[in-house]
């Protein structure tokens, strides 16, 4: 890892302890507005909060696709681009938290900082398009599935990126249905692409430490990444199943969303075999990082194959089952996987004997909370989705009241939440000081996995 | 025989796209003039999102207010928005903000109902809703 990698890395690293620490402060000023309006409203820190809850996460996707892709393809050309991204990037993502700081806002959901903001992000992933591609097609042979998902994660993301911003076209905001549904249309499909970056660095992980190439070729591997693909592509209809657009949007994307059930059913058929392969990783970290996304994997597609049939949305429409999706996913699936990937860059198995105890006491009480955390909120959803829709409770507040007992329990588990990632990133920004981390990325052994999976 | 399909999926993801874009809102339109379009504006530069939904997307603080217009009248929204209350602030807006955001909702409203009827829910689970 060179200075700048190692530089972001510990830039991005800090982006989640910021998510965690306003994330909390967030849901009191959600409690308590009578008390933050004055000072730091939720207006204010919900955008911090999700802001550097996205940019912890794409960020921490383009680390793992820079720095493992060296392995099989870089050029001095590309580097140097990416130090370029790298510092582009960083440099707008501190500009957006000044704006916010200031209560400048572009106001659009995800995405709530001034628009012109999106010009910097948007020629640093030029640049970060530009270096990965001119490498890529150096590539020898047929490419493993990994190197398949980061192409093209990097590529819809400038797709989406770019859809998102197509509210700048007049034509576009001349309807109020079009404009909303273009909205997420790319903001649905944006997560597909990030999970593409994240998930092939996932299986990437797996191959390094099974030691088993043929993971990311096998047939059935390349069936579910169309299957992902095909979902990024066209199921992102369930987040506006209520708009009252045209129908047949709704019907392709509740057709296309319930193809996912293949993959749950594929996810319990492998149950036995993952019990075999997890008494044999288990003592390795980043392992239990992946068991640890594949158990939340399970539990979030249970959760959106339901939110994703129009029936049962009309329940939970609206409602923190909605968050629970959102949070559930991003903290329990993709940051598992990228502290995954981020311990294994940083030699996490080379810390004290006594350290790694904390770690993993840290990572317990992580999966604890998280647990009580996503519970409570689709606790929540549930009794909104009653009072609001089954029972139609008028005023909004007196509708509310029971929700917000529920989101007590919400908050005090994000201390929980708070505590064990937060203990765990401390750890790893110390490594990251210490270590000239990613020392086996140009050993023999790897070379020869590559050449062995050209095959 | 992958990148075959790949680049057929690519395809396939271009066309529906572009009929999205074109075809997804079948209804008269109902333009968009100068005042509705400020309040738009003031709509995204408050943030108003952050706390309130419409069709349901958005922060879950408030209520969701795609139909607030047409259910409880500007008037009623007017005070909210002039005076905040305990929980949502007070952003201290002009007159001319206010009723420029009083014409943007109400011209959100027009454009259907946020919450589906029971009798819209089909056998399949889907939902039939009339879209002209
Ligand atoms: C910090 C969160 C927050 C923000 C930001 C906010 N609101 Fe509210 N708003 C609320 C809450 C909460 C209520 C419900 C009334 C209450 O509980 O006091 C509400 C109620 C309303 C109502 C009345 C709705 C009804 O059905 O009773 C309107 C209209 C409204 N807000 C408009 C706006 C507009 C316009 C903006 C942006 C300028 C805005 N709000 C920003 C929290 C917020
Ligand atoms: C201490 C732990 C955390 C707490 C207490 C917390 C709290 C909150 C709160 C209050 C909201 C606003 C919900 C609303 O609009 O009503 C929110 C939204 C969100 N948070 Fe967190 N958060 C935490 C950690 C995280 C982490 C680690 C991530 C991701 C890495 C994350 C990602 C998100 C996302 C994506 C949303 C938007 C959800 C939506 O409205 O659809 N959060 N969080």
């Amino acid at each position: 890892m060179n200075t700048t990698l190692k530089i972001y890395t510990g830039f991005t690293l800090a982006l989640l302890l910021g998510t965690l620490a306003i994330g909390l402060v967030a849901s009191w000023a959600f409690l308590y507005p009578e008390i933050y309006n004055d000072y730091i409203p939720f207006y204010q820190l919900r955008p911090i909060h999700v802001s550097m809850a996205l940019f912890w996460i794409i960020s921490g996707a383009t680390i793992c696709v820079m720095n493992f892709k060296k392995e099989f393809f870089s050029s001095l050309f590309g580097s140097r681009l990416e130090s370029i991204f790298i510092y582009l990037w960083m440099i707008t993502i501190v500009t957006i938290l000044v704006f916010y700081g200031f209560k400048k806002f572009g106001g659009r959901e995800y995405w709530e900082f001034p628009p012109l903001l999106s010009l910097p992000l948007l020629a640093a992933w030029l640049l970060l398009i530009v270096s990965y591609f001119t490498d890529w097609k150096k590539l020898p042979g047929k490419q493993p599935l990994y190197v398949w998902m980061w192409s093209t994660g990097i590529l819809f993301f400038l797709i989406t990126f770019l859809e998102q911003n197509l509210w700048h076209i007049p034509w576009f905001r001349q309807s109020f249905l079009r404009e909303i549904t273009v909205q997420w249309k790319s903001n649905g499909s944006m997560v597909g692409a990030w999970n593409q970056m994240i998930y092939g660095t996932a299986l990437l992980l797996m191959v390094k430490m099974s030691n088993e190439p043929a993971i990311a070729r096998s047939k059935k591997a390349f069936a579910f990444y169309f299957l992902g693909l095909t979902n990024l592509m066209f199921n992102w209809g369930h987040h506006i199943y209520n708009v009252p657009s045209a129908g047949w949007i709704r019907h392709v994307s509740y057709a296309v969303s319930m193809t996912e059930w293949l993959i749950f059913i594929s996810i319990v058929q492998g149950f036995r075999q993952k019990m075999d392969e997890r008494s044999k990783f288990r003592h390795l970290i980043p392992y239990k990082f992946i068991i640890a996304s594949e158990f939340w994997v399970f539990m979030n597609l249970l959760l959106a194959l339901f939110m994703s049939v129009p029936a049962i949305n009309r329940y939970t429409h609206g409602t923190h089952i909605t968050v629970a999706h959102a949070m559930g996913a991003t903290i329990g699936i993709n940051s598992m996987i990228l502290l995954a990937a981020f311990s294994y860059m940083l030699n996490i198995h080379s810390i004290k004997e006594e350290v790694k105890k904390r770690f993993i006491k840290y990572y317990w009480l992580s999966q604890g909370s998280l647990m009580l955390f996503w519970l409570s909120l689709i606790g929540a959803g549930i009794v909104k989705g009653y009072r609001h829709t089954a029972l139609k409770i008028e005023p909004f507040q007196e509708m509310m009241r029971p929700v917000m007992s529920v989101l007590k329990v919400f908050s005090y588990s994000g201390i929980g939440v708070l505590i064990g990632l937060g203990g765990i990133t401390f750890i790893l920004l110390k490594q990251l000081k210490r270590e000239r981390v990613a020392a086996d990325i140009s050993k023999p052994s790897k070379l020869y996995l590559w050449k062995q999976e050209s095959r | 025989m992958a990148k075959k399909i790949w680049i057929v999926l690519f395809i396939s993801f271009l066309i529906y796209s572009a009929s999205v874009y074109t075809n997804c809102d079948k209804k008269a339109e109902t333009a968009l003039n100068k005042e509705v379009k400020k309040g738009w504006d003031v709509w995204q530069a408050k943030n108003c999102q952050s706390c309130h939904q419409v069709y349901g997307l958005g922060g879950y603080m408030g209520p969701d207010l795609t139909n607030t217009a047409s259910e409880k009248g500007p008037e009623y929204m007017k005070g909210f928005i002039k005076y905040g209350t305990g929980r949502m602030p007070n952003y201290h807006l002009n007159d001319d903000e206010i009723e420029s955001l009083l014409a943007f909702l109400t011209w959100v409203d027009k454009s259907g109902r946020s919450a589906v009827p029971e009798k819209a829910v089909h056998w399949t689970g889907t939902y039939i809703i009339d879209d002209k």
